[in-house]
């Protein structure tokens, strides 16, 4: 008898307008000791088969067909039976540990109460049970820690703190949902570590679900892969990474980014199965007419100069000095960036690197440094950005796909506004030629332009951000993590964008992002960020053949890797 | 902890400072105070002799600070129209005015509260509704439009509650109270539901929108994830982030209520602060109404310190930002 | 042409959200009527109440049609100067709507413009100007409007007074309301700041006037709609209560609050009528716009899950 069966789960929701089929013929089970993945892009129907698990589907889902029973006691839609089960039986971790756990509730109230509500045991015995779940999930100084309040923890901790209620009352099953997407990767191995060390301590059955293919690879026995709310394939983890057959998990494994080699574009896969390349050669001969010719002459195009970036309170602070003790988000930087090359700022939270790409383009103002581009300081004595220094030619394409774009623009006017904005005089059908040329080269087709920004998909939204990047004329592309918020194979389709239109338009970029394997893809050199601090600087291979810094060390080794299985 | 009640307190004295002046302006400034006293058609010499009576000749910041000082021990000057001092008919009034208020304020925080709780949690029950369109009433009726129908109701068409006055009081010397005696607890039942009625909807909506905002959180998520019964979801998780913006707008609502105490007293003619100051500010006369704004603005200012206070004890997230600054 | 038009609408979540919610569409229409009534006021109603040719004290306090003694010629009766109740009713809220849509109007422009200045500029001007809201938002309209209203007698002579009256009271009650939408206004402002696409704009080199003006505002239209429309209903109910109070409208032109204020003298001599139909009027008024904004509010509110 299997821990988990689910049979033929069909979960719709009712909209307004139409029923939306969230999944359809769900079939699978789950064994003690087992770790299964569940993987799929954003809208597969993943969360909702969890969530369907202890029935706390969002309204207005429901499920319509199916069963789903553990150890053989049937589950479904019977909400008497799911409330004694829920935390006795079934632990769930949510992604956000920033709001999982009430503010106003001690660590110590919130997990005496849950185990309280389970089992029927005196507060003296709940509180040591209580100290032990904190220590069995690695928090140091338990019986202290225990006193404090969730925002006295920072992220990584918060999330041991809700695997520790989420195993108070002795689950059997286990279900994390996305729970290391919102952490670094340091902290993102150790929670995954824990998981599998507390699977075979205590037995339990875990599904996590995920979008990330390196944590399925190191983590689960057996991966479900889902598209469009239905099984498209499932099986044995090693046996399906190394050798997918369905189109959907051969595009997520070819998709992801390698850890051990450097390729020159990522692969895809088209809907038909086939490989498919991507090319805008023919695509820019109208945009090099109208931009004109670059050459690549290597010379210094930017430098940065003991950039310390100190942020104040919000309140007016009427000290002038730098308080040696104030954290700095940006410690003594300093770095060169050539024309035609590909430099990488990796880091994780807290690095600076998003700061100091706000700094380069006059969004935040440096507390010390000088910034140069091309021999010109972008910065005057009263630390006033000089954006005509600059001109147009330093541009960004940013993280979230969902904010960049104004949502009350069409498209066409988002992108024609900055060629607006530096040809003052052009004229209309000028103004056409030019975003039609732009909306071409990203891969976008013309009716587009008369859409809005919610109309488009994540990806498609970059497509236009990059479009809006590119309308005036820069030199330099600065990308803030562009596909950090972005499925895998959609990933792959942009960053191949992003190499191609490097090479056509002869782009300098300065590539930030916290996934290693990302960088190495596209960087030529790179610079590694801790806390501020430049901890390491060198061209791409040798950094990861040959890591010198410590933390270097420590993000190669911990970086999830797909071909640990494969 | 000290350095919060130090900045909120210099904070208080500031805004009152602003307000002493505001009001000092309007003495000086606006209208001519000497005027009034003597009426129009004095001669100049009497018009001289009070000037020099009232220190009108004095630099501007030696009459402020005579003005502060007369504030600060209670002499307001005297009333241009009632041809008595303000800081005894101040006193004479108050009483009646801060009865009136402290029971519609109980009134409408606790049963806004209560209302507002149930339907935050019952959203589609049939009592949620009718409480829900029975509170927009409440806000759509201006108070003395209720004042009037509850007058028409109860005083002419049944006749069991009084339509003007606060009944019999009891003298305790500094304070007359209306609490001790059935004619004046009867006399106080229409104006204080009267007065309440429209801060009353306007909390059960407050407190309807908090709780049904917090109870799509992640954290009431992962509370019934980890199967805590609902009961306890809904009256003590969710209940305890839900009153924070109630403590809030209990300061504000005081002082709707004093505001509104001017319509309520009008309305039933209650010898209180309001009707005072609505009779002074159709015959312009001065020294009251700047006397009021005084008054009102050290209680609004009092509430608030209080408010800030409790909000200090209530929310940990506030005390451990004061003390690691 | 106009299907396509209706087909439009009604395929946006606010549209469709409108025409199927029986309280939206019943609420705008009480709404509208009254308000087509008030404008085409010559038109609708039977008498103009306040041509002294047409007034006569003979038919003074006349009770309603149905009533014992009631006449044909006045529907729902006449005051105590022998003035038609309906027609008095219908100059008097156009009084009311003018004032209150002129006050909010101007709290509006106020307040969104201080608010979204505020909100994107920052640092000391920010501070200062949401100390001043803080600190008015804690002074009741009422009492605001009060005192600015009490400011303005002392200072303008009695003569001009009547004249200028309305103007006054205008700018009372728009000067009390403007607040509120500069508190909205500045914490959306904020919210979309940080957002992306403002971000994209600066690096673009835009000036903060074309990003504040053009890109933001349109962006956080909705909030500002829904308070102004609930502050619609409370300017509205300020002004009668202050005219109420006495110190409103000059008693010329008289609004739906002066009407009762009239009227609150005969209704416990007998004629109730001359309170009781204003006051119905007032409230009916209030009602459909406050239904109107409490339905925008839900409608127009993301975080609110639809059921």
């Amino acid at each position: 008898m299997s821990l988990l069966e689910i049979k033929n789960l069909n979960i719709s929701y009712k909209t307004r307008k139409e029923t939306i089929v969230a999944s359809s013929n769900v079939n699978f089970t789950l064994e003690r000791g087992e770790i299964l993945g569940i993987v799929g892009e954003s809208g597969s129907g993943k969360s909702t088969i969890a969530n369907a698990i202890i029935n706390l589907i969002d309204p207005p889902g429901q499920i319509t067909n199916g069963t789903i029973k553990i150890d053989n006691k049937e589950l479904q839609n019977n909400e008497e039976i799911i409330q004694k089960i829920r935390g006795k039986k079934i632990g769930f971790v949510f992604q956000d540990p920033q709001t999982s756990l009430n503010p106003l509730f001690k660590i110590k109230d919130q997990l005496i109460e849950t185990i309280q509500t389970h089992l029927n045991i005196p507060y003296e015995e709940a509180l040591k049970k209580s100290i032990n779940l904190l220590q069995e999930v690695g928090i140091e100084n338990a019986t202290k820690r225990i006193e404090d309040y969730p925002h006295q923890f920072s992220g990584g901790m918060r999330q041991r703190v809700v695997i520790a209620l989420a195993i108070s009352c002795e689950p059997d099953l286990i279900i994390a949902d996305e729970p290391t997407t919102a952490l670094d990767v340091s902290i993102q191995y150790q929670i995954l570590e824990l998981l599998k060390e507390l699977t075979k301590k205590r037995n339990l059955g875990v599904v996590i679900i995920t979008h990330d293919m390196g944590v399925i690879a190191e983590t689960t026995n057996k991966v479900i892969v889902m598209r469009h709310g239905l099984i498209v394939e499932q099986g044995n983890t090693k046996d399906l990474l190394t050798n997918p057959k369905s189109t959907e998990a051969r595009s997520l494994v070819i998709s992801v980014p390698p850890t051990n080699k450097k390729i020159k574009r990522f692969k895809l896969i088209g809907p038909d199965g086939s490989e498919i390349t991507s090319s805008s050669a023919n695509l820019t001969k109208n945009i090099i007419k109208t931009w004109g010719v670059r050459k690549n002459t290597n010379q210094k195009l930017l430098e940065l100069q003991n950039i310390t970036k100190i942020f104040d309170d919000q309140s007016i602070s009427y000290r002038k000095k730098i308080d040696e003790n104030a954290v700095k988000a940006v410690n003594n930087v300093s770095f060169q960036l050539f024309e035609g090359e590909t430099l990488g700022l990796v880091g994780e939270s807290g690095s600076g690197k998003s700061t100091i790409a706000k700094i380069i383009t006059g969004l935040v103002r440096p507390s010390v440094g000088k910034l140069e581009y091309n021999g010109l300081s972008l910065y005057n004595s009263k630390r006033k950005y000089q954006i005509d220094k600059s001109r147009g030619q330093i541009q960004m394409i940013f993280q979230d796909p969902y904010s960049s774009l104004n949502p009350r623009f069409k498209v066409k006017d988002i992108i024609a506004e900055p060629i607006k904005f530096f040809q003052k005089g052009i004229t209309r059908n000028d103004l056409e030629q030019n975003v039609n040329d732009l909306i071409d080269i990203v891969g976008m087709t013309r009716k587009s332009l008369d859409r809005y920004p919610h109309e488009f998909s994540g990806g498609q939204r970059q497509r236009i951000s990059i479009a809006r990047a590119l309308a005036t004329r820069p030199r330099l592309l600065i990308c803030d993590e562009p596909t950090s918020a972005l499925d895998v194979s959609i990933q792959a389709q942009i960053l191949n964008l992003l190499k191609d239109i490097q090479d056509e338009l002869h782009l300098t970029m300065l590539f930030i992002s916290h996934d290693l394997p990302v960088i190495r893809q596209m960087c030529n050199r790179i610079i590694v960020l801790k806390n501020g601090i430049v901890c390491e600087s060198n061209d791409t291979e040798t950094l990861f053949n040959n890591p010198l810094h410590e933390y270097t060390k420590e993000l190669i080794r911990l970086m999830p890797k797909i071909e640990s299985i494969i | 902890m000290i350095s919060y009640f130090f900045k909120r307190l210099l904070q208080s004295i500031l805004v009152m400072f602003v307000v002493a002046f505001v009001s000092f302006s309007l003495f000086n400034f606006v209208g001519d105070p000497v005027n009034s006293m003597t009426g129009e058609d004095a001669s100049d010499e009497r018009r001289a002799e009070v000037r020099e009576v009232l220190g009108l000749n004095d630099p501007v910041y030696i009459q402020f600070s005579r003005f502060v000082g007369n504030i600060i021990q209670g002499n307001f000057g005297i009333s241009y129209q009632l041809k008595r001092e303000v800081s005894d008919l101040i006193g004479e009034r108050l009483p009646a005015t801060l009865e009136l208020v402290f029971v519609s304020a109980m009134l409408a925080i606790i049963i806004g509260t209560i209302l507002g709780v149930y339907t935050g949690i019952n959203r589609d029950s049939f009592i949620s509704n009718v409480i829900l369109v029975v509170s927009l009433a409440g806000v759509s009726l201006p108070t003395f439009i209720i004042g009037i129908m509850l007058i028409y109701l109860f005083s002419v068409i049944l006749g069991v509650l009084p339509s003007f006055g606060r009944g019999e009081v009891t003298d305790l010397g500094f304070w007359t109270t209306g609490f001790l005696t059935l004619s004046g607890l009867k006399a106080l039942i229409l104006p204080s539901v009267t007065l309440s009625l429209f801060q009353m909807t306007y909390v059960i909506r407050l407190v309807r929108a908090e709780m049904m905002e917090i109870l799509q959180t992640d954290y009431i998520k992962f509370a019934r994830a980890r199967g805590i019964k609902n009961n306890v979801i809904n009256y003590k998780h969710a209940l305890k982030n839900g009153l924070i913006p109630v403590i809030t707008i209990t300061g504000i609502n005081i002082g709707t209520l004093i505001a509104f105490s001017i319509i309520t007293e009008t309305v039933f003619q209650w010898p209180g602060m309001g009707s005072l100051f609505i009779n002074a500010v159709y015959f312009v006369d001065i020294p009251i109404m700047s006397a009021y704004m005084i008054m009102v603005a050290f209680i609004f200012v009092m509430i608030n310190f209080i408010v800030d206070i409790t909000y200090y004890f209530i929310d940990p997230r506030i005390r451990l930002k004061e003390e690691s600054e | 042409m106009i299907k396509k038009t209706f087909n439009k609408i009604y395929d946006t979540d606010i549209g469709f959200s409108f025409f199927n919610s029986k309280i939206a569409i019943i609420s705008s229409s009480i709404f509208f009527i009254i308000f087509l009534c008030s404008f085409f006021a010559g038109i609708v109603a039977p008498y103009n109440p306040f041509d002294p040719a047409s007034v006569s004290l003979m038919d003074a306090f006349t009770p309603p049609v149905w009533s014992e003694g009631g006449s044909a010629s006045f529907f729902l009766g006449t005051d105590q100067q022998g003035r038609d109740m309906f027609s008095t009713m219908i100059y008097g809220s156009r009084i009311s709507l003018i004032v209150g849509f002129a006050s909010i109007l101007f709290a509006m422009i106020l307040g969104v413009f201080l608010g979204v200045t505020a909100g994107y500029i920052g640092g000391r001007y920010e501070i200062i100007v949401m100390r001043v809201t803080d600190i008015q938002l804690t002074i009741p309209t009422i009492l605001m409007a009060l005192l600015v209203d009490g400011i303005a007698r002392a200072v303008i002579s009695r003569s001009m007074h009547d004249e200028m009256a309305i103007y006054v009271l205008i700018f009372a009650i728009g000067i009390s309301e403007w607040p509120q939408f500069a508190r909205v206004t500045r914490a959306s402002t904020l919210v979309e700041k940080n957002k992306e696409y403002v971000s994209a704009s600066r690096i673009i080199g835009l000036s903060n006037i074309i990003i504040m003006f053009k890109h933001i505002l349109p962006n956080i239209l909705r909030p500002i709609l829904v308070i102004a429309t609930i502050g619609l209903a409370l300017a509205i109910i300020t002004e009668s209560t202050l005219s109420f109070l006495g110190v409103g409208v000059p008693p010329t032109t008289p609004s739906l609050g002066t009407l009762i204020r009239f009227g609150n003298n005969f209704l416990f001599s007998g004629e109730w009528w001359i309170t009781f139909f204003p006051a119905i009027f007032l409230v009916v008024l209030a009602l459909s716009i406050n239904l109107l904004g409490d339905w925008m509010r839900d409608a127009l509110n993301p975080k609110l899950k639809k059921r």
